[in-house]
């Protein structure tokens, strides 16, 4: 074992009764990375962390952490922790109490359960609310109670579900860093499931996109941004313009289209609305919507090759509906994937 | 306008009349001074009330229906609490029908629910009468039991069970550190519920009564169908002071409402 495969799933398969929610996943995690499971309701990446968690056990395959093999070990002895969506508080315990809770089952010697517990509390800024009820804090500080209520136990991996979702945009920044603070402190293995791509890009070392029960392409940050490796992942970043390659040609609802430029052996083009240049070029359009989204202005056109939707610096001139447009999609400025449907 | 004007308080009055307007001439029956119960109260004195512990009958009566409510409320959650559990946490084949069944008895008129275990249990099986009592009493307080606990549980999340099992607990554990003490207003509601039930019961009782084992109404009514004094007035108001007393403290404590 070497700190590249710190958590592996090997084979993995996931089903709830004759349900397969997820289907021979392989995955390999290194120690201290964030890794983020992106994808929309219903792709697995929920299911997954819970097989990790202990709390699903697989149909078939492993799941092996640290070196050993715990795909047989019971959820309460992985020292694995969830921080749930819901943040999953004892109502009829303290801060304090919910923060000890671990630490008392472990049989933790009284003076080094304290010391650990006020610790916890203090690292996430909730000192004052040590003798609080769960009830009598807001969402955002009931999830740092769940934080470190997680983080006193020091777990092997952290896992996140949804750990931006229930916040408003101010108290998402701050959950953000302080999930970076924790992560960078405590070198803890994080794994958190989200389906905003924005929460993935800006939180997340590593990024796998799910989809269907199976891994659709893992990369970076920037690699899932800039480079979608297929058109599910393309669409999902909002590439909206996506095309199938057929011999070289734009495959269209009104047949294979000729494009200008060396075109790549890929299976599929893609094109931000950015990435359409508009004004110039060997196709036309017709303006069919138009909005102004402060820094640019968006357009929607029916073309040949069928709706495509371009956006432009709003300082440019504006064009009325119903005008005809000369555009281009640069093929060098495409993403290429390897993957259509 | 004027008559649609007292409409409603006239109603208003009429159902509070007619619900504690009963229980206003046990009260005032009881302090009578009279041989035989009777409304209006001729004179006042305490004496019917002083009576009440005097006959043998209803001190045993009362101690039977006493140990029925404890017990049959005990042995009803004891069973109730984990039906209950099951029944909301786990997607059971046929939890609706297992649900019906459970209520049945709520559902089912008193008369024959008594009448069905004396001719179908009591008498074939040759069950002693305090232990058919006990198994009736049991039996009835079940709905109610199994109602107030799921509305308890239905209010808690179940993923806190799995919270506490990823901080090193067991099953079983997380059900004893985490959901027992998150529902034990549900169950306190549900004992005071069940003990009531039970001890105002009438119809199955009267069934399964036998010689020298009656409950405390039973007795009641035996009593009245030989003596028509006011003793019994005297000894229904203190009883209805007793349930007042519990639903007043539960309240109070446990907010007794919120769970029926």
């Amino acid at each position: 074992m070497s700190d590249q495969n710190f958590l592996t799933l090997e084979n993995l398969t996931l089903a709830y009764g004759d349900t397969v929610a997820v289907k021979d996943l392989n995955l390999t995690i290194g120690k201290g990375e964030l890794v983020a499971f992106l994808g929309p309701s219903g792709c697995g990446k929920t299911t997954t962390m819970r097989a990790i968690a202990g709390l699903l056990s697989p149909a078939s395959g492993h799941v092996k952490l640290d070196g050993v093999d715990i795909t047989r070990v019971s959820a309460n002895k992985r020292n694995v922790g969830l921080m749930f969506q819901s943040y999953a508080l004892f109502p009829h315990l303290s801060v304090y109490e919910n923060v000890a809770f671990g630490l008392r089952l472990k049989k933790t010697p009284a003076a080094e359960l304290d010391k650990r517990v006020r610790a916890g509390i203090t690292s996430v800024g909730l000192t004052d609310y040590a003798d609080r009820k769960p009830a009598e804090l807001s969402g955002g500080q009931q999830q740092r109670v769940a934080l470190a209520r997680s983080m006193v136990m020091e777990p092997k991996v952290l896992l996140l579900d949804e750990p931006l979702s229930n916040l408003d945009a101010r108290l998402r920044l701050d959950m953000r860093s302080e999930l970076q603070r924790v992560q960078k402190e405590t070198g803890v293995t994080m794994i958190f499931v989200t389906h905003d791509q924005g929460e993935a890009l800006s939180l997340a070392d590593r990024i796998v996109v799910m989809k269907r029960g199976a891994i659709e392409q893992i990369g970076s940050p920037e690699d899932i941004y800039n480079r979608p490796t297929s058109a599910f992942v393309a669409d999902f970043v909002g590439f909206e313009n996506i095309f199938e390659l057929s011999d070289g040609r734009l495959k269209t609802p009104k047949g294979l289209v000729e494009i200008s430029g060396p075109v790549p052996i890929a299976a599929g083009l893609a094109w931000r609305p950015r990435m359409v240049t508009l004004g110039s070029g060997p196709f036309q359009g017709a303006v069919r919507g138009a909005s102004f989204a402060g820094n640019s202005r968006e357009y929607l056109l029916d073309t040949p090759l069928g709706p495509i939707k371009a956006e432009v610096d709003a300082a440019l001139p504006s064009h009325e509906l119903g005008a005809e447009l000369a555009f281009d999609l640069p093929v060098a400025a495409a993403a290429q994937l390897r993957k259509f449907g | 306008m004027m008559a649609r004007n007292l409409f409603i308080p006239i109603t208003l009055g009429l159902v509070i009349a007619f619900l504690i307007g009963p229980f206003l001439i046990i009260v005032a029956a009881s302090f009578s001074a009279g041989e035989t119960l009777a409304f209006p109260p001729q004179g006042f004195s305490l004496r019917w009330i002083a009576k009440v512990f005097t006959v043998e009958s209803f001190r045993d009566s009362f101690f039977m229906s006493l140990f029925l409510a404890i017990g049959g409320t005990l042995a009803a959650l004891i069973l109730g609490i984990p039906a209950s559990y099951a029944l909301s946490r786990y997607k059971l084949p046929g939890a609706e029908t297992i649900r019906t069944i459970v209520s049945a008895p709520i559902i089912v008129p008193g008369i024959i629910v008594g009448l069905s275990l004396l001719r179908y249990i009591v008498v074939p099986f040759q069950v002693g009468i305090t232990l058919a009592l006990f198994l009736a009493h049991t039996a009835l307080i079940l709905p109610y039991a199994v109602r107030v606990v799921s509305a308890s549980l239905g209010n808690l999340r179940s993923d806190i069970e799995e919270a506490a099992v990823l901080l090193g607990s067991s099953r079983l554990g997380a059900f004893f550190r985490v959901v027992l003490p998150n529902i034990r207003g549900g169950i306190m509601s549900a004992f005071i519920l069940g003990f009531v039930t039970s001890f105002n019961q009438v119809p199955v009782s009267l069934f399964l009564s036998g010689p020298g084992v009656r409950t405390l109404p039973v007795d009641m009514i035996a009593y009245m169908e030989i003596v028509f004094d006011p003793s019994v007035a005297a000894l229904s108001a203190l009883l209805a002071f007793m349930s007042i007393g519990i639903v007043f403290i539960a309240e109070r404590f446990l907010g007794f409402s919120r769970y029926v």
